[in-house]
């Protein structure tokens, strides 16, 4: 418990951060139509793949030697990867149908 | 260039990155600046990783191992290019579950691989408070991971719904499990990898049971939850490195997601812990016990065509089936003809209609509808009674008058598209099967609605060949 306080209070600022981030998610998406929900939620789905960054510095100060990291290390960027460029070329995808449809307009 | 120069560079990529996470999403929430909020997050996070690969350093070391990362980033670019470039549009739901299901898994993987790093010898080396993030990073992205590929399988009709006995407590006892392992490798400074592989596969094993009894119908709001939690996931990540990219555009899904996943919830009226724990029963209830020997009245697609033809107004209501049958570019051609003829023709998009909320207005854009013929739930609904004829098409559910006046339905309270009250029903379907959630529909048994049997897209080309030869 002691440690877990004591590592709470040298974190001070990056909790701070992340309530503030908490109520900027939810202020920056709270007045969307329903029309874009899909979109959206293929869009923050591709900004989770964030992680991928994660996975590049683990992967990054692995020891060579050690295969079993390595091999770990390896298919968590290829996934965090594939989230990031899937995420994002999917709502791209579905938002390109969406301004056809105004140019026809 | 120094140690010092580089760090800045890389802490202020990480800022701009995280600013374009921000206002990415921003833009994602307004139709017109859509499309450019995603690329210009797309831009954010191709900078963050690449000063990532140049620049990070921990304790001094640059980034090694080159060959391997590069390697993986090759592989799952090429990857997720061809699966996003690939899958069809009435797939779009199950594609974003799939791609969920690997950033939780990546999230997983990395805690996995870190636990090794913070021990020698037997003994765990790092504080505790670091143990408790990564755990928590390792159980809700195994947790993601394994639900959203169960609810994958589920909309690509691979796994079916599975309910058991005591179900409920079972998935709390897993948890339950879960976190006194947690606490117990915490207290007693435990390093053995065995307590962190058995973490590992009791999520999985909870991921899987948590999302295998929701319906198939309640998918979108799962997967939107699962969204958030892989967010969640990521910023433990970010903590765990103290690097704020990973927590800002974590934390953000995170939060957005949940929000989203409530607005998702409201659309169809129903609560969250409703979603999760009250999974729509398949027992047919009061209502259905009263209809049963109902004859439905069935119609030619002749008739159907004259009836149209000489309306002055015609809404069409799309469901799901209307996806699958890849119905929309027919129903796009018909009611073309329809507007030569001077009938007035709009489309009635229920939030829900299709398996996630807005995937109807995808489907359809991609057949070149107009925007304008598009009208909501609250808009249309007051213009039915004015309406000569309504077509559903493939939909069920959003249709269904119980949802007004029977308390005893499990989609009471859902609001609908008022078919009911509009001159004439024409409901193009299968068969009598009910809907996706299960439920009977008294809309079908109504003297002013008529069924017209078979395939949608088969039903509209028919439909077409007789608007034609009128």
């Amino acid at each position: 418990m002691e440690a877990i306080l004591s590592f709470l209070g040298e974190n001070m600022d990056m909790l701070y951060f992340l309530i503030l981030s908490i109520f900027l998610g939810i202020e920056v998406i709270s007045h969307v139509p329903a029309v874009l929900h899909t979109p959206l939620m293929s869009g923050a789905n591709a900004i989770h793949g964030v992680v991928v960054i994660g996975a590049i510095i683990v992967m990054g100060h692995a020891d060579p030697g050690n295969y079993l990291a390595l091999g770990i290390g390896f298919i968590a960027v290829i996934l965090g990867t594939l989230n990031v460029v899937g995420g994002f070329v999917v709502t791209d995808r579905m938002l390109g149908m969406f301004r056809k449809k105004k140019d026809n307009k | 260039m120094s140690e010092m120069i580089q760090s800045n560079i890389l802490e202020i990529s990480y800022l701009i990155a995280a600013v374009t996470f921000i206002l990415g999403l921003k833009m994602l929430s307004q139709p017109k600046t859509a499309r450019k909020g995603n690329f210009i997050a797309a831009i954010g996070m191709t900078l963050a990783i690449l000063t990532t690969i140049l620049f990070h350093k921990q304790n001094g070391e640059g980034i090694s191992n080159l060959g391997w990362i590069g390697g993986g980033i090759v592989v799952g670019s090429i990857i997720g290019y061809v699966m996003a470039r690939k899958v069809k549009m009435t797939a779009m739901p199950q594609m974003v579950s799939f791609f969920n299901g690997m950033g939780g898994a990546c999230a997983a993987l990395i805690s996995l691989n870190e636990f090794a790093h913070y021990t020698s010898g037997g003994e765990v080396t790092m504080m505790n408070g670091e143990v408790l993030v990564m755990l928590l990073g390792l159980l809700i992205g195994s947790v993601s991971f394994a639900g959203s590929i169960i609810a994958y399988g589920k909309l690509e009709g691979k796994i079916k719904d599975f309910v058991f006995p005591m179900q409920h407590i079972v998935n709390l006892s897993i948890l339950a499990i879960i976190i006194a392992i947690g606490a117990y490798m915490m207290i007693n400074n435990l390093a053995d990898p065995v307590w962190i592989y058995l973490i590992f596969g009791l999520a999985l094993i909870y991921g899987i049971l948590f999302v295998l009894p929701i319906g198939g119908a309640d998918m979108p709001v799962v997967i939107s939850l699962l969204n958030s939690f892989t967010g969640m996931a990521a910023a433990f990540g970010g903590f765990l490195y103290g690097n704020y990219v990973m927590l800002t555009g974590g934390i953000l899904v995170g939060s957005a997601g949940t929000i989203l996943t409530v607005l998702m919830c409201k659309a169809m009226n129903r609560s969250l812990t409703n979603v999760l724990i009250g999974a729509f029963s398949s027992k047919g209830g009061p209502a259905a016990a009263g209809q049963g020997d109902l004859s439905v009245r069935e119609v030619t697609p002749t008739d159907v065509a004259i009836l149209c033809a000489y309306a002055n107004k015609v809404v069409i209501v799309p469901g799901y089936g209307l996806a699958v049958a890849q119905a929309q570019h027919a129903v796009h051609e018909f009611e073309k003809i329809l507007e030569g003829k001077g009938v007035d023709v709009k489309y009635a998009i229920h939030p829900v209609a299709g398996r996630m909320p807005g995937h109807m207005n995808v489907l359809l854009a991609e057949a070149d509808v107009p925007y304008d013929k598009l009208v909501e739930m609250d808009d249309i609904n007051p213009q039915m009674p004015n309406t000569d004829v309504v077509l559903v098409i493939g939909a069920n559910d959003v249709v269904n008058p119980a949802a007004e006046n029977d308390p005893a339905s499990p989609i009471y309270g859902m609001p609908i598209i008022q078919a009911y009250k509009a001159k004439n029903c024409i409901i193009l379907k299968r068969s009598m099967r009910p809907g996706y959630a299960g439920i009977e529909n008294p809309l079908f048994f109504m003297p002013k609605t008529s069924m017209l049997f078979g395939d949608a897209r088969d039903s509209i080309q028919k439909l077409i060949e007789e608007l034609k030869a009128l």
